[in-house]
């Protein structure tokens, strides 16, 4: 398996992906809002799938604030990201709740299976892996998020099954 | 007339295929020609039994659970709906399964029984008779009603809430005023609040509405987890809904008086949680927090007077105001006044969402409603309130839920999470955990928090590896009191709490 980058390079064509325009059109329906920064970034990242460099200088403008203060927002939170991810964000929860159900044993299997640590997308651009602190399913315990589902009680082999389907069903959809 | 069953909608049980159960179902009542009407409701809480399956009998709803997907033909072949009993899923009658009637539920009394999003439902079962009386009283009699409930901050740092508002309702009512919701609860084992946005979410909308009424602010924001995709979704339904039928809005009902409701999303800062630190981010800055004072009543968000409360210190008001501050103060032991939800989560045979007067011990709730552990092993540690508290061994679980009990312990309820471990746990990973996941999620303000917990995860690395582990040890005791006496916020104040009491109760798995 290839070397999978800390920092994956955007896809061939990912920068047809989102337009200045687009970005200003994000910014212009929400900067009216008090406290605007937070819904302007998650409606960018829901529509782009990250935060793109040059959408900082817009909303910077916009927001009559500098880069600076908008890239530390950005960095802050762990939410926000300036790469594009894989196809699938894949979380898998590391509070104390899913560590009581082994979700140490979990974290390792699945890091193994794609063959890429916390942060990093796999080399086929499936998945990309991060950690998460609290899915709030505490009482089925270990749980993992894929995009906006979450499942609960997740085994090793739950697991490997559920990463057939979602590698399967994306390429149907390509 | 259609049989109505009941597959519930929230997180837990769709993590476990509540919707793939429910399809089936409803493809099998289709191909059998029978009439149903499927119900997506709340969860009743009981997450071990999750997805809970029940069927309107006109006896009551008969239950069956946990329902995989593939459990289906089987148990439709049983009768399931019918709701015949005699399968070994059937439990019967839900409402009299023993871990709900032992239960005294006030804030969550309706969760479960109906759908989350039908306001007629939440009519039918007692809503909004809270917001119907404190639109008959005055700001301060509304104030007064929340004074005398006793009712404390459900958010871990158990101030009482009548004196919050009555802080805000003390500044002039000139200033636009706020009411934020801190529903950013992101400690492991908490869950009572999803359960509340997404089971209950016009209970949220009531007690905020009332909040409004009672200090004079007409715009509430709720600060949410972005971890909590469904409930975000409900609950910004819930909110167009209640718009349409003037629960909120420019005219409330007819009243003249205002309330304007938004959801929020955070993104995935566990400091957030904090509520100064929670401010700033609703402002759209970092998380920072800030040093108090001035307080959040004063000069919150904006620089305007705001309640900052969580989730189920908003949930519980419509309680205390449409029964009575006496009836919910009549409830609890010493100071501790009304009922705490219980979260019974991780290493646990049935976990759940419990809701009880204070009062009861933590092994009543870790043996009788939790059965002990899920792996069928000895318990070794509890770990109550969330990643800041402390661990508890076996000695101390005969402490009463209480905030001064918890605190004479040197422990805490927080937010009324109970995560259990089993013997194969190793504390002094824990201990090392609860200081990696402050250089994880410290703000980075204050030197104590944000380079102790950095110095911690180093300390602990060396006197696991046997490196002078005595020297270490005296260091790392040191390092806790500093980051306990130096820091800004409760952040990296009570990060050293797990970290001191697996050195107190587990020394021998600290050095590994």
């Amino acid at each position: 398996m290839a070397t999978p980058t800390q920092h994956p390079l955007p896809r061939a064509g990912a920068e047809g992906d989102w337009s200045e325009d687009a970005i200003r059109q994000q910014v212009n329906a929400l900067r009216h809002k008090p406290g605007a920064l937070l819904p302007i970034l998650h409606a960018i990242q829901d529509r782009v799938g990250y935060i793109p460099d040059g959408a900082v200088a817009i909303i910077a403008d916009a927001l009559q604030q500098s880069r600076a203060e908008i890239h530390g927002v950005i960095s802050f939170y762990h939410h926000f990201r300036t790469r594009p991810a894989g196809a699938h964000v894949l979380q898998i929860c590391r509070a104390e709740a899913c560590q009581s159900m082994g979700c140490r044993t979990l974290e390792a299997h699945i890091q193994q299976r794609l063959g890429v640590d916390f942060h990093q997308t796999t080399p086929d651009r499936e998945f990309t892996l991060e950690p998460v602190y609290c899915l709030g399913n505490c009482a089925c315990a270990p749980s993992i998020r894929v995009d906006d589902t979450i499942h609960g009680r997740m085994t090793t082999e739950k697991f490997d099954r559920l990463a057939e389907q979602l590698t399967t069903s994306t390429l149907e959809v390509k | 007339m259609a049989t109505r069953i009941y597959v519930p909608c929230d997180t837990t049980a769709l993590s476990l295929g509540a919707d793939e159960v429910a399809r089936r179902i409803e493809q099998a009542a289709g191909d059998r020609g029978l009439s149903i009407r499927l119900v997506r409701n709340g969860s009743r809480g009981l997450c071990w039994l999750e997805p809970l399956v029940e069927v309107d009998t006109g006896r009551g709803r008969i239950a069956y659970g946990p329902v995989a997907p593939e459990d289906l033909p089987e148990l439709l072949d049983a009768g399931l709906l019918d709701g015949q009993p005699g399968h070994s899923k059937c439990l019967g009658n839900i409402e009299e399964h023993p871990y709900l009637k032992r239960q005294q539920r006030l804030t969550f009394a309706r969760i479960g029984l109906t759908d989350p999003l039908s306001l007629d439902d939440y009519r039918a079962h007692g809503g909004f008779e809270g917001l119907e009386r404190a639109a008959g009283m005055t700001p301060q009699a509304i104030v007064d009603q929340v004074r005398e409930s006793g009712l404390r901050g459900r958010g871990g740092a158990a101030f009482p809430t009548g004196i919050k508002w009555q802080t805000v309702l003390n500044q002039p009512g000139d200033q636009q005023k706020y009411i934020v919701c801190n529903a950013d609860e992101g400690d492991s084992g908490s869950f009572a609040d999803r359960l509340v946005m997404e089971c209950d979410p016009y209970l949220l909308i009531e007690g905020m509405v009332i909040a409004g009424l009672a200090v004079g602010a007409d715009q509430g924001y709720i600060y949410l987890r972005e971890e909590y995709p469904v409930a975000h979704r409900i609950l910004n339904q819930a909110i167009a809904r209640a718009e349409a039928e003037d629960y909120l809005g420019a005219d409330l009902r007819g009243t003249g008086q205002s309330f304007h409701l938004e959801v929020r999303l955070a993104a995935g800062a566990y400091i957030c949680g904090e509520e100064t630190s929670l401010l700033e981010s609703l402002e759209g800055k970092r998380g920072l927090v800030r040093a108090k004072p001035p307080l959040p009543a004063i000069h919150g968000l904006f620089g305007q007077p705001t309640v900052v409360n969580n989730v189920l210190s908003l949930a519980t008001v419509p309680f205390i105001l449409a029964r009575g501050a006496s009836t919910y103060a009549n409830v609890g032991m010493g100071k501790s006044r009304g009922t705490l939800p219980i979260q019974l989560a991780g290493n646990i045979r049935r976990g759940g969402l419990i809701e009880l007067g204070f009062g009861i011990t933590l092994r009543e709730i870790l043996e009788d409603f939790g059965g002990g552990t899920y792996s069928g092993r000895p318990m070794k540690a509890v770990q109550v309130g969330g990643p800041l508290m402390a661990y508890l061994p076996d000695s101390q679980w005969d402490t009463p839920m209480d905030y001064e009990a918890f605190a004479q312990i040197g422990a805490g309820i927080g937010h009324g999470g109970v995560v259990a471990f089993d013997d194969t746990v190793d504390m002094g990973e824990q201990a090392r955990f609860a200081m990696e996941f402050c250089t994880v999620e410290s703000c980075g303000k204050c030197t104590p928090c944000r380079i102790g917990s950095v110095r911690g995860v180093e300390v602990i690395d060396r006197i696991r590896a046997g490196e002078h582990p005595e020297a270490n040890l005296a260091l790392l005791e040191d390092l806790c009191e500093t980051m306990v006496d130096g820091s800004l916020c409760a952040m990296g104040g009570m990060t050293p709490f797990p970290v001191q009491s697996v050195m107190k109760h587990f020394p021998g798995d600290l050095k590994g």
